[in-house]
């Protein structure tokens, strides 16, 4: 009335003492770890904020080993990790419990000079490649599951990711199902001592060293391969056939592993039985402590993983991920009633 | 009358005030002194699984396999020491030659623009540099191979194995550009703040243009070493770009061709996705093995510095007539 400026002033004040209280309850989650996954958790968290404006879901992709560390010293709410725990990591992070979110394939690329067809690889050969053991495009184990297309005697050259992976971890993990040999000289991990070939930085370092190097192969992320419209080659599943990968593929393949599917979620499902699973298949979970210190943050993270197993798996297929098979839904759901 | 009591004052303000400030420069001072010698502690610490486990083989052995846990610094000492000299072995003709030129040849109008584009290469961000290294430098790199592994070239161990293209050979001519700008504009500066006298008195005495450059070039000699060492430091510490064309191969050879790797980057890649306590603190030791090499690089390159730096005290007089008899 007398002064507008006052009136300015205590209209401000009003505002922001309603503002603090509605500040007060904003409740902030943070999660970290797996990079794979990034794109669909980001825009999970952005919908479920949508729905709960007052949750506020922070994610850092700073890789599964970081998101393991960080879950382990207890610094985030949330973990996330492209390959399960190990052991030993669960000792020093008693209760934790593994949540799958999406799924994700590896499929091979390669770039042979003269040669258009889609290639067949079963998985003794591509780890026989991978091992140093097959040398040539034209090698007899290769031709033979190639019949009609004629291969050059090129030079083989292997590519693989140089900064540890999940997408290593899958691809290994699938060589040594089907090979004792891989088992025993490489192993598992997200870094390997390879036996051979040369190592490209991320997704887009080894596809385009294979785009490049006349004669080279290497394995990307599917969805990768997808967006960035690169063929890739076939691969035998374990009931014979040769299949392209796809998300439809990567679904049956968890659900060809639901069955057998252990109470921890801990699971791999590469070489998943089932005629339409594709066979270098995983799981990316989320690292969830049973006993929650924190009631409140406990209860909005249940809720978003019971979102997110239901509605948020609509999200997946615009961004190329593969969504949960309904079996492996209900198993979460169920073991999503013991955190507390 | 008045004026001396002022003057004894401020004399003594001025004391006051010099004690404080040679305090805080001296702070300041041993601020870096303290941080150096924190980061050698907490990378000490943060190893501390390795080393006990490996010992001194951790820096003579080549296994690498985070799978069962055997962990071997050498081919990436091997790969980061061999990229940065290989470079240094490249670049610092070149700089020397871009920095006489800018500084002593060069007609005036174009000296500034000439300096200008010499530093904007070192502005570009080593990201850029490293896809430049992929798309553009990497595929030249594998037809240069290629032709020569043709020829009986491909014989020496310099050049054996196939023509990848990454390895090396890429890495190393990616660091010498990299590295080019910052020894050419250090020396170029160096150069110009040789007196012009050195160069007066070269030419009195009948020297030719070159002769009367090296002059220069000897009185300036320090800062010339300094300006090398300091490419040294950026092509040893180099990660992404090197990361992106080197194959990251943890092998030991002697060949260009072969891909290899280096130390920065194996951390860069492997430290995000590491799991498992020995494997972090022998990421963590790498990075131990690096600090350790550039503290003995840094106090050699001082040392040599040091003792070329007090020579020309000596025959302050005469390097001027130390070309004379050349021109004779």
């Amino acid at each position: 009335m007398k002064n507008p400026v006052a009136n300015l002033l205590a209209a401000a004040a009003v505002a922001a003492a309603a503002a603090v209280p509605a500040g007060a309850q904003t409740i902030q989650l943070n999660g970290a770890g797996a990079t794979f996954p990034a794109p669909i958790y980001t825009k999970w968290f952005s919908e479920y904020h949508k729905l709960h404006p007052n949750v506020q879901i922070n994610y850092q992709a700073i890789g599964s080993g970081g998101g393991i560390r960080q879950i382990t010293e207890r610094t985030v709410d949330f973990g996330a990790s492209d390959g399960p725990m190990t052991p030993e990591q669960i000792q020093n992070a008693p209760g934790i419990m593994h949540f799958p979110t999406v799924m994700g394939a590896v499929v091979p690329v390669y770039n042979i000079p003269g040669v258009e067809a889609e290639l067949k690889f079963t998985g003794p050969v591509l780890a026989d490649i991978y091992l140093g053991k097959i040398t040539k495009w034209n090698d007899r184990a290769i031709a033979a599951l190639n019949p009609g297309v004629k291969l050059p005697d090129t030079d083989i050259a292997c590519v693989h990711r140089a900064d540890g992976s999940g997408t290593t971890y899958i691809w290994a993990d699938y060589l040594a199902k089907v090979s004792p040999e891989w088992r025993k000289r490489v192993g598992v991990n997200t870094s390997l001592k390879w036996p051979v070939g040369v190592g490209g930085k991320g997704n887009e370092g080894v596809a385009g060293q294979v785009k490049q190097q006349p004669g080279a192969i290497g394995y990307v992320e599917l969805i990768y391969a997808i967006q960035n419209k690169i063929d890739f080659g076939l691969v035998q599943n374990m009931s014979g056939r040769f299949l392209k990968a796809s998300l439809a593929g990567v679904t049956a393949a968890a659900a060809g592993a639901a069955n057998a599917m252990p109470k921890d979620f801990r699971v791999s499902i590469t070489n998943a039985p089932g005629p339409d699973s594709y066979p270098i298949s995983s799981f990316t979970w989320l690292l969830v402590y049973q006993n929650q210190k924190d009631k409140t943050k406990g209860k909005i993270l249940t809720d978003f993983v019971h979102w997110m197993l239901r509605d948020g798996q609509k999200y997946c297929e615009d961004l190329a991920y593969a969504p949960l098979p309904a079996q492996v839904v209900t198993l979460e759901e169920a073991a999503l009633a013991r955190v507390k | 009358m008045t004026g001396r009591p002022v003057s004894f004052r401020n004399r003594r303000r001025r004391g006051r005030d010099d004690g404080g400030f040679r305090f805080w420069t001296a702070i300041f001072a041993l601020l870096v002194l303290g941080v150096v010698a924190a980061i050698g502690f907490e990378l000490f610490r943060n190893s501390s699984l390795s080393i006990r486990k490996f010992g001194w083989s951790f820096w003579k052995t080549s296994d690498w396999d985070p799978v069962s846990g055997e962990f071997g610094a050498l081919p990436f000492i091997w790969g980061t020491v061999y990229s940065s000299v290989f470079a240094l072995l490249l670049a610092t003709p070149i700089a020397l030659g871009i920095a006489i030129f800018v500084s002593e040849i060069s007609p005036h109008r174009f000296r500034r623009p000439l300096a200008f584009l010499t530093e904007l290469l070192a502005a570009i961000p080593s990201i850029v540099y490293g896809l430049w290294g992929i798309f553009v430098l990497v595929p030249a790199v594998r037809k240069v191979e290629t032709l020569i592994s043709k020829t009986p070239l491909h014989r020496l161990p310099l050049f054996a194995g196939p023509p990848y293209g990454i390895g090396m050979l890429s890495a190393g001519l990616l660091l010498t550009v990299m590295v080019v700008p910052f020894i050419s504009s250090v020396s170029r500066e160096v150069l110009r703040a040789v007196p012009l006298t050195q160069r007066e008195a070269a030419y009195a005495l009948g020297a030719t243009r070159w002769e009367a450059i090296k002059v220069a070039l000897r009185y300036g000699r320090t800062g010339i070493f300094g300006a090398i060492i300091l490419g040294f430091g950026r092509a040893f510490g180099e990660t992404m770009a090197v990361t992106m064309v080197i194959g990251n191969n943890p092998q030991i050879s002697a060949s260009l061709f072969a891909p290899q790797y280096s130390m920065a980057a194996v951390i860069a890649n492997e430290f995000s996705e590491a799991t498992g306590d020995l494997y972090l603190h022998a990421l963590t030791e790498i990075g131990l093995v690096l600090f350790v090499i550039t503290l003995v690089i840094n106090a050699l390159s001082r040392l040599l510095i040091w003792s070329t730096g007090r020579a020309p005290k000596r025959r302050a007089e005469t390097p001027a007539a130390a070309a004379v008899p050349e021109a004779a």
